[in-house]
């Protein structure tokens, strides 16, 4: 009887049973690190904007507040984004004649808000609260990284499900003063786990002139309830 | 012996599990015939012109579902499960003969399997083919059903592990693979065997690469007897299992007529009643088409029928139970569902149709002719086809349409898309076995050749009167 298959379809074989084998597993894992990637993340991409605003100048160069600009941070779900005027504060006085800040003169001339692009946008399903997260002790660098270090703006971290409940599992080690919420330079006190419990313990029962919103109480297992984001 | 044919005086001799005169080659021939020589039959070509055109209905059932969403059905509250979960169970449950001769008489050692066995694992892996297409098309979006999947997605979260139907997920997904695992491994020697007989080059290259390669040494045929052992121990625990889950999805839940500790195991027994009325259905007209009848002899009917007996009487204990467990548990939802709603209320009429599909026409089955007329048994597997399928209409629809509260009681009727939807399957799975059957060989040609053998011993041992030798000859030659 002829042979039906040349010598070389064993190989060709092997190859093929390998692939069947492997190949599902290696497809997961490609996906599982694509939609983890920058890619789908957009973690450090920077997006373009009307005006080449710089958070490293004006945070860390010149010192503003965050709550400068992002005015109802403390207390309302969104930051808030300047209106034209909050910039005109400076820029009607210093550097009026600048190329990069003619979109925002027209702005004012054509009382037409400036259209800044999103850079963490969240689905909509998801009802996050500035407020809240600023009221319980978490700072601005815990989401949005090293802000004044950066010239143009990108998202620091992920905003995956999985990235908010790391800290819904387990706030403690990222909850901090009151009073060092803005301070980006803060960094958690030497002695590890033990001080991490310590200002935990402090923002759950408030130092003498702490915020009152801060004596709410607030269960660490009610944070992943599914209402608590999705409503 | 249950194996040989005897005859003690009271009883007709059973029919053999092998017509006498065969030898290796014959059946060999007769079985790749079917596959390789065989013209095309018209009546093949008219049951496969029926069964497309019953498929080109499905892929209609189905875009119509894609385009406007499960509201094409007869589904709303209360009664959420309609047809699709009802031919969900009916479908798995028919898949269940397959892994139980192919598992457990195979460690059995029950030679009448031989036969019988890759007709009804294909025909097990059809039917949860069909049984999958139910829930996938309930979910209105089948494109999410890899969220009922616990991979490591970017939302850190898991399916609900209390909801029996994720254990549903992996209980039918297991079986469909075991179960295209042991097809498969069991083809392996007659891939090979069809590569070798084949005329055309194309389709001794096609068969030559499913079967890997095969060449019958005796060291392929070591490996082969282990790994065929391993599947079908592998595959015996699923035949209990699966349906059990299956039950789960009623168990576990606390409506009245759902909520019963008997469900597991009655739902197992029906699951293997309606399997084997399946087979039954297909194995008459089957092996009277393609000239089978010396190898699927009146000793499986018989054998088949049989059991159709047995697990029917257990299926009507179950029925008898839920009545007892009713009343003796004294709760008024219980009572009034199972002692008045079903027997009596608005579904009365399938249920006692039920009643009368599963548990009087198989007790025809006590009186031996009719075991081995292949007609009327025919006739009673549709019959008892029709009354498991009323089963599962039964426990869905009256279950859910008048539970607890009578203020939100609702009747259920199917629509004409639960219907196409569900003709659809049984033409998917039609479709699939006439495929099957000029495409593979649809008798296991390895173990019938062994049974050949085996036959050949025995019958030498018996006339030389050593009963003994021929036992130890068997063992020998597995």
């Amino acid at each position: 009887m002829p042979q039906v298959f040349h010598p070389s379809a064993n190989t060709l074989s092997r190859v093929v049973i390998f692939s069947l084998a492997a190949g599902p597993g290696a497809l997961l894992g490609l996906m599982y690190l694509l939609v983890r990637s920058p890619y789908q993340t957009q973690v450090g991409v920077i997006r373009e904007q009307p005006v080449q605003f710089s958070h490293e100048h004006h945070a860390k160069g010149l010192g503003i507040d965050c709550r400068f600009c992002h005015t109802s941070v403390e207390t309302a779900a969104s930051a808030g984004m300047p209106a034209t005027h909050t910039c005109m504060t400076c820029h009607s006085q210093i550097w009026t004649g600048s190329p990069l800040l003619e979109p925002v003169r027209a702005s004012l001339r054509e009382q037409d808000p400036l259209q800044w692009t999103r850079v963490h946008d969240l689905p909509d399903f998801v009802y996050f609260n500035h407020g809240v997260h600023v009221q319980k002790g978490v700072g601005c660098t815990e989401c949005h990284g090293r802000v004044d270090l950066m010239p143009l703006a990108w998202k620091e971290k992920p905003m995956t499900m999985e990235w908010c409940l790391d800290c819904h599992r387990n706030p403690e080690p990222r909850l901090r003063p009151k009073d060092q919420i803005f301070n980006m330079e803060w960094t958690p006190p030497e002695g590890s786990e033990l001080a991490s419990t310590a200002h935990a313990a402090s923002a759950a029962e408030p130092s003498p002139g702490a915020h009152p919103n801060t004596m709410t109480p607030v269960e660490v297992g009610q944070l992943t309830n599914c209402s608590i984001c999705h409503r | 012996m249950a194996e040989t044919p005897h005859d003690d005086g009271r009883r007709a001799p059973l029919p053999p599990v092998l017509a006498p005169g065969h030898t290796y080659g014959s059946v060999t021939a007769t079985i790749s015939d079917v596959v390789l020589a065989r013209a095309l039959d018209w009546r093949w070509a008219v049951g496969m012109g029926i069964a497309s055109s019953l498929l080109m209905l499905f892929g209609g059932a189905v875009a119509n579902l894609l385009f406007r969403g499960t509201g094409i059905w007869g589904i709303n509250t209360p009664v959420m499960w309609g047809w699709a979960i009802i031919n969900f169970v009916w479908w798995v449950g028919i898949g269940h003969a397959g892994t139980l001769i192919s598992a457990i008489l195979l460690l059995l050692k029950q030679q009448w399997r031989t036969s019988i066995n890759r007709f009804a694992e294909a025909m097990t892996l059809f039917a949860v083919a069909c049984a999958g297409m139910f829930p996938l098309l309930h979910m209105g979006r089948p494109w999410k059903f890899w969220w009922m999947m616990p991979y490591p997605n970017t939302m850190a979260l898991l399916p609900q592990w209390r909801s029996p139907l994720v254990w549903d997920v992996f209980a039918v997904s297991t079986y469909a693979t075991v179960s295209a695992l042991f097809w498969y491994v069991g083809l392996i020697p007659d891939l090979a065997t069809l590569r070798d007989r084949a005329k055309n080059k194309y389709i001794a290259m096609a068969y030559g690469s499913l079967a890997l390669g095969w060449r019958g040494s005796a060291r392929h045929w070591s490996r082969y007897k282990s790994a065929y052992m391993l599947l079908a121990a592998m595959s015996t625990p699923l035949v209990v299992s699966v349906h059990t889950v299956v039950s789960f999805d009623f168990a576990v839940s606390v409506i009245p007529g759902w909520h019963a500790t008997i469900f597991p195991p009655y739902f197992v027994a029906g699951a293997i009643f309606s399997g084997f009325a399946m087979v039954v259905t297909l194995m008459v007209p089957l092996r009277s088409w393609f000239g089978l009848k010396d190898f699927i002899t009146d000793r499986h009917l018989d054998n088949m029928a049989k059991i159709i007996l047995a697990t029917g009487m257990i299926v009507g204990y179950g029925y008898a139970m839920e009545f007892f467990i009713a009343w003796y548990s004294g709760n008024p939802y219980e009572e009034f569902l199972l002692l008045n709603a079903r027997p009596f209320g608005t579904y009365s009429n399938a249920y006692r149709m039920m009643v009368f599909c599963n548990v009087i026409i198989p007790q025809l089955l006590w009186i031996p002719a009719i075991r081995r007329n292949p007609i009327v048994l025919w006739v009673i597997s549709i019959f008892v086809n029709i009354g498991m399928w009323l089963e599962r209409y039964v426990i869905v629809i009256t279950s859910l349409s008048e539970d607890f509260l009578p203020s939100s009681w609702a009747p259920y009727s199917p629509t004409i898309w639960d219907v196409a939807t569900f003709l659809g399957t049984l033409g998917l799975f039609t479709f699939l076995l006439f495929a099957f059957i000029r495409v593979l060989p649809s008798i296991a040609i390895a173990e019938m050749r062994e049974l050949v053998h085996e036959k050949h011993h025995e019958a030498h041992a018996a006339h030389a009167g050593h009963g003994v030798d021929a036992a130890e000859a068997r063992e020998e030659n597995r």
